[in-house]
Order: structure tokens, then sequence, then C-alpha cells
């Protein structure tokens, strides 16, 4: 493919940098109030985090192709997705310190950030965002529309029942589905290898009748092209597809995590070939100007600063807000 | 106390895994299963050791396929083994449900007694420390209404060992709670209550009996798990600032619940205030003073009943920390009580 100048390159570079800046970020917010002794109840961000260093070729080589009408589901490792599907940033962060100015004022927080303006949603429990996204999915073919739904999995939901029944579903369907199973070789702390029967997930698809494809190298345009086209065919009307994306977590499971169940030196393997960096090295050897990296960086970190500023200049919310949305108001019509 | 014998203070998540391995030892038919239980020694501590010291045919660590393997426990039951399975967090009993309610709660009774099912499934409850709501939940009430499955909740080191030998020993499912404020991370703060004496002797905490854990004479307070502990703080600051000797009771099982030993006490005290954590409606909080009212028993005021609003749990501190019951709220209702005549 041609490769050199395109718009979405630099926009895959800056929406990973930005991505990256957002953990980077969260980090110290989330070890203030939890040191020396690390309290998972404490600090402005208490309970679990989930990082997705790493993670972010996955999230921007499928999103790059995804307008706002288009649907993702994504995981309790959600950060990445989010903000390459566009999640209004100030409003996430908020919703991660709890604020009142959150996505959803505080009531979710890290694992389960809304923004229903970009049709972005993520939860706790694995595999459960496969059947929404497939209702997503089949919302958009039965009003016409040629609207695709995404579902971002990790490698150990493929275990779970209802990545199975869904995958049959959306076949026999034909659903504008695309499900990404990001392979980080791990799900906390038991390896793929050893409790997968296989070790292709992309190979389940065939007992669906669906195109599965295998991306190995954790590369943005590896995975660009192989989404650009699963998408293109969910909008045409052909039907899901399965893309499996071999891919490096490069934090623990959650933060504190002392991670003792990896070999001696994976850890420093896998942040040797950090995605962010040689992706940079590429474009530059593609012959893009270090002048408009260094911009899409500056304007990353200036989201990142804004929206950290945002969060904490936020109010936390008023107790009574607890009780509203349990419900939803009947709308007319 | 026999004096040669050494106290040992332990966590709750260490106390497991020697039961456990004690059990393990004991009886070839009992296997471990579950996530993250083997190399990991379970996200909240409760199989550490037992990969290393069994192995990998008595010790599993499963795929994200709860219907396939609490499934598979309920028929490696059937055949003869006392499988232990843990699912991590109570919350995602969701997914497989099925295999618990309507296959390891009615095998025993399907089958007219031919096949039991002696299987015990760990699980941690309760939030308070900013997981949300999808991690927080303590679900007593809906496991306690299901017949035919035990459900239990140590609120300390001693009664998690006795209990949890007494569930491996049990011929019917039991479903064992643990709460993670009071489980002895080092990731969690753990109320300093949990950490107790744990004889290193084989003993049972007998399931289906509550404990009466502080003797009083004027209002009963009925508690479980980490609502124990906020029963026995406000029975402190009962007595010290109003005068008030307060009974605490400790009902470690839920299913099938020690009505008498609560009926006993109310019938002293004449005055009662029941905390739980889980949701309010259709509670075990509303279940405890059914109880009570179906009993006849004369009460000088108002039944009180400390739980979660009827909302999912929410993340933000500041939303969370008002509405979980805790030792202010227990105060309060107790000071309602005793201020109260009916
Ligand atoms: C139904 C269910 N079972 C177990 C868990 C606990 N859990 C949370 S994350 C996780 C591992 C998930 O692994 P994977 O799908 O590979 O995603 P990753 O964490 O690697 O992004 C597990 C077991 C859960 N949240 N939901
Ligand atoms: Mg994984």
């Amino acid at each position: 493919m041609s490769i050199t100048n395109q718009p979405h390159r630099l926009w895959m570079y800056e929406n990973m940098v930005k991505s990256r800046a957002f953990e980077d970020a969260i980090k110290p917010a989330y070890f203030e109030g939890k040191t020396p002794r690390f309290n998972m109840a404490k600090g402005p961000i208490p309970g679990e985090m989930h990082l997705s260093d790493g993670q972010e070729p996955c999230a921007v080589g499928v999103c790059a192709h995804l307008r706002a009408g288009d649907t993702v589901t994504a995981t309790h490792r959600p950060h990445h997705a989010a903000i390459a599907k566009g999640v209004d940033l100030d409003r996430m962060a908020a919703e991660i310190f709890g604020r009142e100015t959150g996505l959803s004022g505080g009531r979710g927080g890290h694992m389960h950030l809304f923004d229903a303006s970009v049709n972005f949603a993520c939860s706790g429990i694995i595999a459960q965002g496969m059947g929404p996204a497939l209702g997503a999915a089949m919302a958009a073919k039965l009003r016409g529309s040629d609207a695709v739904a995404v579902a971002y999995i990790g490698e150990g939901a493929a275990n779970q029942g209802a990545f199975h029944e869904v995958m049959n579903l959306a076949s026999v369907w034909r659903a504008p589905l695309i499900v990404v199973i990001e392979d980080n070789g791990y799900g906390v702390s038991v390896s793929k290898a050893s409790c997968t029967a296989l070790s292709r997930n992309a190979d389940r698809a065939a007992a669906y009748a669906m195109p599965g494809i295998h991306v190995a190298g954790n590369d943005p345009d590896a995975i660009y092209e192989v989404a650009g086209d699963a998408i293109a065919r969910a909008r045409r009307g052909e039907g899901p597809s399965l893309i499996e994306i071999e891919t490096s977590r490069l934090e623990g499971h959650f933060m504190g995590d002392q991670e003792g169940y990896r070999p001696d030196g994976e850890k420093d393997r896998l942040k040797a070939i950090d995605p962010i960096p040689r992706y940079r090295e590429r474009l530059l050897a593609d012959g893009l100007d270090a002048a408009e990296l260094a911009a899409c960086e500056n304007r990353a970190q200036q989201a990142v600063d804004a929206a950290f500023a945002f969060a904490r200049g936020s109010a936390l919310p008023d107790p009574a807000s607890a009780f509203t949305s349990v419900f939803a108001e009947r709308t007319p019509g | 106390m026999n004096t040669a014998t050494a106290i040992r203070k332990q966590t709750i998540a260490k106390t497991m895994s020697e039961a456990l391995a004690s059990e393990m030892e004991r009886d070839p038919s009992v296997v471990v299963l579950g996530e993250d239980i083997g190399k990991l020694g379970g996200v909240f501590g409760n199989t550490g050791g037992l990969l290393e010291r069994f192995g990998t045919d008595r010790v599993f660590d499963t795929p994200i396929s709860e219907t396939g393997f609490i499934g598979a426990a309920v028929g490696m039951a059937g055949a003869g083994m006392r499988p232990v399975v843990e699912l991590m967090f109570v919350d995602f009993f969701g997914v497989c449900m099925d295999a618990i309610y309507n296959l390891a709660a009615k095998q025993a009774y399907f089958s007219g007694g031919q096949v039991s099912c002696p299987m015990v499934l760990m699980t941690s409850v309760g939030g308070g420390y900013g997981d949300a709501g999808q991690h927080s939940q303590c679900l007593y009430a809906t496991f306690g209404h299901l017949p035919g499955m035990k459900v239990v909740i140590p609120s300390n080191a001693h009664d998690a060992k006795g209990l949890m030998l007494a569930a491996i020993r049990d011929a019917n499912p039991v479903v064992f709670m643990f709460h993670k404020a009071l489980q002895g991370m080092g990731w969690l703060g753990t109320v300093a209550g949990s950490i107790t004496d744990v004889p290193e002797s084989d003993y049972e905490v007998p399931i289906g009996k509550a404990g009466v854990v502080r003797e009083g004479t004027d209002i009963t307070l009925v508690g479980l798990g980490i609502t124990v502990h906020h029963c026995l703080a406000a029975a402190d600051a009962l007595s010290r600032e109003d005068g008030v000797e307060a009974e605490v009771i400790d009902i470690r099982t839920i299913a099938p619940l020690d009505r008498e030993t609560i009926l006993a006490s109310v019938r002293k005290t004449g005055r009662v205030a029941v905390v739980d954590d889980d949701y309010l409606s259709c509670g075990l909080a509303g279940e405890v003073i059914a109880s009570i009212a179906e009993a006849g028993i004369p009460l000088a005021s108002p039944p009180q009943r400390v739980s979660h609003p009827d909302i999912p749990i929410p993340f933000s501190p500041a939303l969370e920390h008002a509405v979980l019951p805790n030792a202010e709220m227990t105060l309060a209702a107790a000071r309602q009580s005793v201020g109260e005549r009916s």
C-alpha cells in the first residue's frame, strides 16, 4: 500500500500517544493516597485499574475506520478503545476520578464508561460486550443503515460461553459485527497457552462460517488494513468477521499486580518492542516530518493535561445523585 | 484455654488456604478449581501454596468458562469427588447461575436423594473500595432465596476455618462467601477484628448455627460478615456513651438461617436492628424481621434495618460511602430503636 503522508497514520499515532499519555497521567494519580501501603480503597481513584499500555494499536487500527454512529463495546481495559472511538476525554477523566462532571456522574468509574454520543460502552464482566455489540449491529441493519458494531474482547474471553453464542448468532443473522480479540497472552495470571485448546483464536471463526483473520506484530498499519476490509465487508451487508490481534500488556493485570506469574525478563522484552516508539520510527523512516509528529505529541499531551485538570477541578457528586438514573425517565413517543 | 496452645493470629485469606490444604491432605477426593487459583494462589489469597503442594492433578487454573467448570464441578461432586470451586466475585455468577441454582442446588432433590452434590463455591462479596457495581455486590438474599444450597459467610478467621471444613465435608452444595473487607489481603484494607486466633486443631463451625458474639440485654444487633464488626463497634459506643448493652449476633449461615438463636435474643432484649450490606428490598434483614414478627415476639420499638438501598452500587466514594451500611448508620439505627417506644 502507499503508506506515506496518509492522514489516518498521523491520526493513529496521535491517538496512541494520547492513550499512553492518559494512562501515564493515571499512574501517579492512582497511587496518590495508596503509598506507602497499597490500599485499593484509598486515593482520588479507588478500585481496580486496568491499563491498556501496549495495546493501543488494537484501538487505533480498528477505530480509524469508524464513525460516531458505529458502536464499540469494550472491556474492563477500556481506555485506549474509548479514546480512539472519540469518547469525551474530559468527561472520561472526570468519571475515572468519580466526579460530578464524569460521563455518568461518578456512578460507573473506569470499568463502566458510557458515551452515547459516540456509541461507546464498556463493562467489567468477561465477554459481556458481545451481545450488546451484536444487538447494535442488528439495529443498524434492520434500520437500513450501514453502521457497524465492534466488540473488543480479550483472548481470555474467547473461552466464555457468550463469545460462542454470539459468534454463531452473528453469522446466522449476517450481522455487521466485527469481533476484535486483543490477545495479550494473559487473563489475569493465566496464560493463554495453558487454558486455550488452540493456539489461534482466529481459527475459531471457521466454526461459525465467518472470516477469521490473525494479525501479528502489534502493528497499527497491519491492523488498519485488516480492519478496513472487515468493516467495509460489514457495511456492504456481507456479515461479521473475527479479527485476532497479537498484542502485549506492558503493565500488570491491574495496577498493584505483582506479576509473579510472568517468566523472567518477559516484561523487559515486551517493553523493548513497545509499539508506540516503533511506530514513530517507522513513520519517520517513511518520510513523515518529525515536526508533524511532535505536533501530534503536543496536542495529545495538551488534551490529556486539560482532561486531568478538568477532572481534578470538578466537584464530587452530591450523594443524593446516587438515587437518580436507577430507572430511565419515560420519553415521549 | 489450654496454655500449651500457641495463639496464632491469622487473616482469613491465610486461614482459608490452610484449611483447604489440611482437608486436601486428609481427603484425596478434594480438588480445587477456578480462575487464578493455581499459580497466583487466588486473587484473594485463598489458595496460596496449593498448586505447589498438590500439583496440577488436584489444583486447576481454569479458563474463563464458568458455565463449563462449575457445571463440571457438579458432575465431579455427583461422581464422588469434593470439588472446591472459586469464582472471584459473586457479581460474576450471572454468567453461570444455571449450573448453580438449577443444577447443583437441585441434584439431590431431583434424584430423590440418589445423587448428592458435595461441592463448595467460594466467592468474594462486598464493596467499600470503589470497585463499582459489577464488583461490589453481596447477593446474600439471592443465594439465600434459592433452595438446595447452603450459604455461609465468616466474620473472622476462626470461623472461616471451621466453616470451610464443615462446608467441604457437607454432602450439599455450600456457597462460601468471604467479605473483601475482612480478607486480609495486602491491597485491600482489612477490618482488624477479622484477624483472630486460629487453632491448629481440626474443628468445624457448624453450618446452620448463628453465634452470639457479644452478650447484652437492651437491644439485639444482627449482622453477618463485615456488618458484625459494624454491630460490635456500635455496641461499644452504645455501652460507653448511652449506657445501653447490645447483644450482637453473627448470622454466619444465611441458609439455612438459624432463626432460633435470633429469636431467643430478641425475646430477651425486645428490640432489634438488622444490618446487612446487600440490597434492602426482599433482603436478608427483612427475612430476619419477618421471622421475629411471625414468632409474635412483642417489641418495645419498631424493628430497624440497615441495608444498601435499592440502587446499583455506585463507583464514586462520594456516592458509595453515603449509601453503604457502616458502623455509624448501625449506631444511629440502634439509638433510634432504644429511644423509641412502640
Ligand atoms: C465472567 C467473569 N469471570 C471472571 C472475571 C474476572 N476477570 C476479570 S479480567 C479477567 C481476565 C480477562 O482476560 P482477557 O479476556 O484476556 O482480558 P485482559 O485482561 O487480558 O485484557 C478475569 C478472569 C470477570 N470479570 N468476569
Ligand atoms: Mg488477555
